[in-house]
């Protein structure tokens, strides 16, 4: 069957199949491979990507839910054909190991800061809880969120960072 | 390495350089294994064996072979070359033949022409067996009479792989000196790597050999394993690693396994073959690190200075060798821990059992004892009415001491000024104090305070000095840019970072002008596996080598260029000496060397100082240099539920020069979430010798919520003088201290002794139960 939406931006009409996951049509059909599959049944939040400004992880999203829909992947974010602000905010606080984890948790961000806009490092570990990461221990990650979220809000134009860690 | 190295004003060696594939990575343009394909491509699956010991009667892949989308199928009698996974002996098999040793085994392989069909048709195979007496066990496997699960000739004796010694002093006269003498048993299960990336590899024929792509941590491995079952030299093999979700030791030798299994479909086959294991898959048969029963006795004077130790530990090592026999050396070394102790008696077994080979895991073996010793001092901190700090700086390790195994310390020991450190950080006395106001408040609630100290190792050690070696590759472009070409890996530790900082700095040229070159093992020196906390202080050597010589010829060639006697070169610049004024960019430079024909290539080459160890009494001097930590943690228990939070944590490293201090911190913190799963989440349940639950459900890795919210993370550098610019390792020591400090705050907190991980709920309510 055929479905049509907005992909990154862009309408676009697929072929799919009822059986068929969002991931896989994401992945191998669109051949965009920067949303990553880490354990296939929804426990490790590496493959979210945004269905209408939502977080929803896509190894448990039928494709053809996203009929009518906008899907966002990492491959769809940028800004002014630079890196966005929460992409800029993850490579300067070393925000970044392994990197496959990564597109899920900048894309649950992105979610997180469009409804709130100024989260208390609280809020962001507690909205993160549903990405995991075996690498950075998420000290860097909550540190990259909460730098986003003050570009975002454009109270930023210059962060110093602290040498160490509070 | 000069002395004036270490005491160098540095540009770049120190400071918080972005990672220079962090912009790949965010925008999600970074290609792991499974997001590559090649024209032609086939899946690869498994099948694998259902029974932890059996001999195989009939294997029927008729039905398997009828499927419509299977192009081939692989059995023993199809491998080309040898039928083994040659890690450090060659006793595992990459198929079965005529007796499954553990559930999970590879018996047979599919190809097929999607994921969905390899699937399908692997759940085809018939396969018929009669069962032999399985033993999963390791105490069980050593009794007389036990069923025979080691091949013989990779075994000292019946299921014992392997036996290790320490005899130092003497452990009975130590004894019998002693005031105070402690006792116990502990009990480590499974450790999961859990990185986010499962295992994968794609194999493919190219003119005269095979190429393999995949998530990997040690190329060369990988090299000698597939031309060893496709029967092909070295030189037909080359290995590409591509980008790496996470190691932890889990991607050492086991992507061996699967690029030989996609090898000899795609051998068979003649078209390209890719394995990319599910988590369930990955869990059930990947290494993990090694369950231990480890006993120890411990010895002091009434002053609290240690006297004597005996320990004797058996780890767990499932069907086959592969990495048990190093992974128990480093144990064997690490057990005594990091202090001053005269007599020292260890006895070391790794044991065959029907249960899925265990291998390598950040630590390699040392988090199991380390959880012992670490329980041990606070033990006798307890006997003694002693401040468990001060027992460890009264005999923690100092410069010109004397390790377990006889070696004298002669330079960067960091240990005194890390406890120190940590014990300021955390204002020890006063976080004692304020617990004990808490505790004495609180009715359901109970604080705890622990601290733990470790040593590490760096490098492969006395028993493998062999692979500490590394060569690198620099080669001067013409614009002034810089390729560097090494053979280790990046799996998110932030290696090429830390080796493009160390070329920049000693060429004096910009860190945006340098590149590392993607590895490839037919295009790249060997540097060695990508373990042992190694590639920052060997590989670094070997590009620092490089990169002195380059600059060498560069400034030589400037002196022409210039027409003078001396130049200086930095930040991507030349001038003749005293004359800044003058200055032109090193491209220019660059460019006249390549018009007149100079060249523009050097290599570098390094090794680990010199080590040596005597297998009859473990005494020599088994690591060229050691890493330090003091790891604090207060956890806070809730004596109704059990459950246990880590409120902060406080840890302090000795690393020698710190490359990197963002990429290090990202580091340790990291380690310290690894070592807090290990202690109070993870564990993985077996029955009858199947894992039970293979995934991410039941088996639980820390998220944003269980680590603390507040972490301090800071570096004493003792700067070693055979690593670049001082440096020494890193990766593995986190995790080592981290679960030791956060077992010993949960038994302070609930006044019972933790003798088992993981301290799940219902084992922390037996803990204040029996308080």
């Amino acid at each position: 069957m055929r479905i049509k939406f907005v992909f990154n931006g862009r309408e676009i009409e697929v072929e799919t199949h009822p059986g068929r996951r969002l991931i896989d049509l994401l992945r191998a059909d669109l051949g965009l491979t920067g949303t990553k599959e880490g354990c296939g049944e929804g426990e490790c939040g590496a493959c979210t990507v945004l269905v209408d400004g939502k977080p929803r992880l896509s190894c448990l999203t039928a494709a053809i839910q996203a009929e009518g829909r906008e899907v966002l992947t990492i491959e769809g974010l940028r800004e002014n054909g630079g890196l966005h602000p929460i992409q800029r905010a993850f490579v300067e606080t070393a925000g970044v190991q392994c990197g496959f984890c990564t597109p899920g948790f900048i894309m649950a961000t992105y979610a997180l800061l469009k409804e709130n806009p100024d989260p208390t490092p609280e809020e962001v570990r507690a909205w993160l809880s549903g990405n995991l990461c075996r690498c950075t221990g998420y000290q860097q990650i909550v540190e990259a969120v909460l730098l986003a979220a003050k570009y975002l809000r454009g109270d930023a134009l210059r962060v110093t960072r602290n040498e160490k860690t509070p | 390495m000069a002395e004036e190295i270490l005491t160098a004003e540095t540009r770049l060696v120190g400071k918080e350089a972005a990672r220079l594939d962090a912009v790949a990575k965010v925008r999600g343009q970074a290609r792991y294994a499974d997001d590559l394909s090649f024209p032609g491509m086939l899946f690869v699956k498994a099948i694998r064996a259902d029974r932890p010991h059996a001999r195989i009667i009939t294997l029927d892949l008729s039905w398997a072979e009828r499927h419509p989308r299977v192009v081939c199928v692989v059995t023993p009698e199809d491998i080309p070359g040898e039928n083994v996974v040659p890690v450090i002996y060659r006793d595992m098999p990459l198929l079965a033949v005529g007796v499954v040793r553990y559930v999970g085994e590879p018996l047979a392989l599919i190809g097929a022409e999607t994921p969905e069909a390899a699937e399908e048709a692997a759940a085809l195979a018939q396969v018929t067996y009669e069962d032999l007496p399985a033993v999963l066990d390791p105490l069980e496997a050593i009794r007389e009479g036990a069923p025979q699960v080691a091949v013989p000739e990779a075994a000292e004796a019946g299921n014992i792989f392997t036996h290790m010694v320490i005899r130092k002093g003497d452990a009975e006269r130590g004894f019998a000196e002693a005031d105070v003498i402690v006792e116990g048993e502990y009990r480590t299960g499974y450790q999961e790597h859990a990185y986010l990336e499962p295992q994968g590899v794609i194999a493919v024929p190219e003119e005269g050999g095979m190429a393999i792509y995949g998530t990997l941590q040690c190329p060369f491995y990988v090299q000698n394993a597939v031309a060893a079952v496709l029967g092909l030299p070295l030189s037909k093999v080359r290995v590409v690693p591509t980008a790496t979700g996470g190691g932890f030791g889990g991607k050492e030798d086991v992507p061996s396994q699967l690029a030989a299994m996609a090898a000899v479909v795609a051998a068979k086959s003649g078209r390209p073959a890719k394995l990319v294991y599910d988590r369930a898959e990955d869990i059930i048969s990947t290494s993990k690190r090694h369950p231990g029963v480890i006993r120890y006795r411990t010895g002091t004077k009434r002053d609290g200075t240690l006297v004597a130790v005996e320990i004797e530990f058996y780890y767990n090592a499932g069907a086959y060798q592969t990495l048990s026999s190093a992974v128990l050396w480093r144990a064997l070394v690490h057990a005594p821990g990091p202090y001053r102790i005269p007599h020292v008696k260890v006895d070391a077994y790794s044991v065959a059992t029907n249960t899925v080979p265990c291998g390598a895991f950040r630590g390699f073996g040392s988090p199991q004892v380390i959880f012992a010793h670490e329980s041990q001092m606070d033990e006798l901190a307890g006997r003694l009415g002693m401040d468990p700090l001060e027992l460890r700086r009264k005999n923690a390790l100092r410069e010109g001491d004397e390790t377990a195994t006889g070696q004298v310390l002669t330079e960067s020991v960091g240990l005194p000024q890390a406890i120190e450190r940590a014990a300021e950080l955390c204002g020890w006395k006063g976080l004692r104090r304020e617990v004990d106001e808490f505790n004495r408040q609180k009715k359901f609630r109970r604080r705890g305070v622990g601290i733990s100290t470790v040593m590490y190792g760096v490098g492969m050690g006395a028993k493998a000095p062999l692979l500490d070696k590394a060569g690198a590759y620099l080669k001067l472009e013409a614009d002034g840019s810089v390729t560097v070409a090494v053979g280790n890996t990046e799996m998110g530790q932030g290696a090429t970072t830390v080796l493009a900082q160390i070329a920049a700095e000693t060429l004096g040229v910009k860190l945006s002008d340098v590149q590392l070159a993607p590895v490839d093992t037919s295009r790249v020196p060997d540097s060695g596996p990508t373990v042992a906390s190694r590639t920052t202080t060997v590989a670094g050597a070997a590009v620092l080598d490089a990169a002195r010589k380059l600059r060498a010829r560069v400034e030589a060639a400037a002196r022409g260029f210039f027409g003078v006697d001396e130049v200086e070169i930095s930040d991507s610049q030349v001038w003749p000496s005293g004359e800044p004024g003058k200055a032109v960019p090193l491209s220019e430079v660059a460019h006249w060397m390549w018009v007149h024909n100079w060249d523009l290539g050097a290599t570098g080459w390094a090794e680990g100082a010199p080590v040596d160890w005597d297998p009859d009494t473990g005494l020599g001097k088994a690591y060229f240099v050691y890493a330090y930590a003091c790891h604090i943690a207060e956890v806070e228990v809730d004596l109704l539920t059990g459950e246990v939070h880590v409120r902060r944590f406080w840890a302090v490293h000795d690393s020698g020069r710190i490359v990197n201090p963002a990429l290090a911190r990202g580091q340790v913190a990291g380690g310290i979430a690894q070592g807090i799963g290990y202690a109070l989440m993870e564990e993985l349940k077996s029955e009858g010798g199947r894992i039970v639950a293979p995934s991410f459900t039941a088996y639980h890795i820390p998220t944003s919520m269980d680590v603390p919210a507040e972490f301090v993370i800071e570096f004493v550098e003792a700067p070693y003088s055979g690593g670049p610019y001082g440096a020494k390792g890193l990766g593995e020591v986190p995790l080592m201290a981290a679960h030791a400090a956060v077992a010993n705050a949960v038994s302070q907190a609930t006044g019972g002794r933790l003798r088992e991980y993981p301290a799940l709920p219902e084992r922390v309510l037996e803990l204040v139960e029996g308080a």
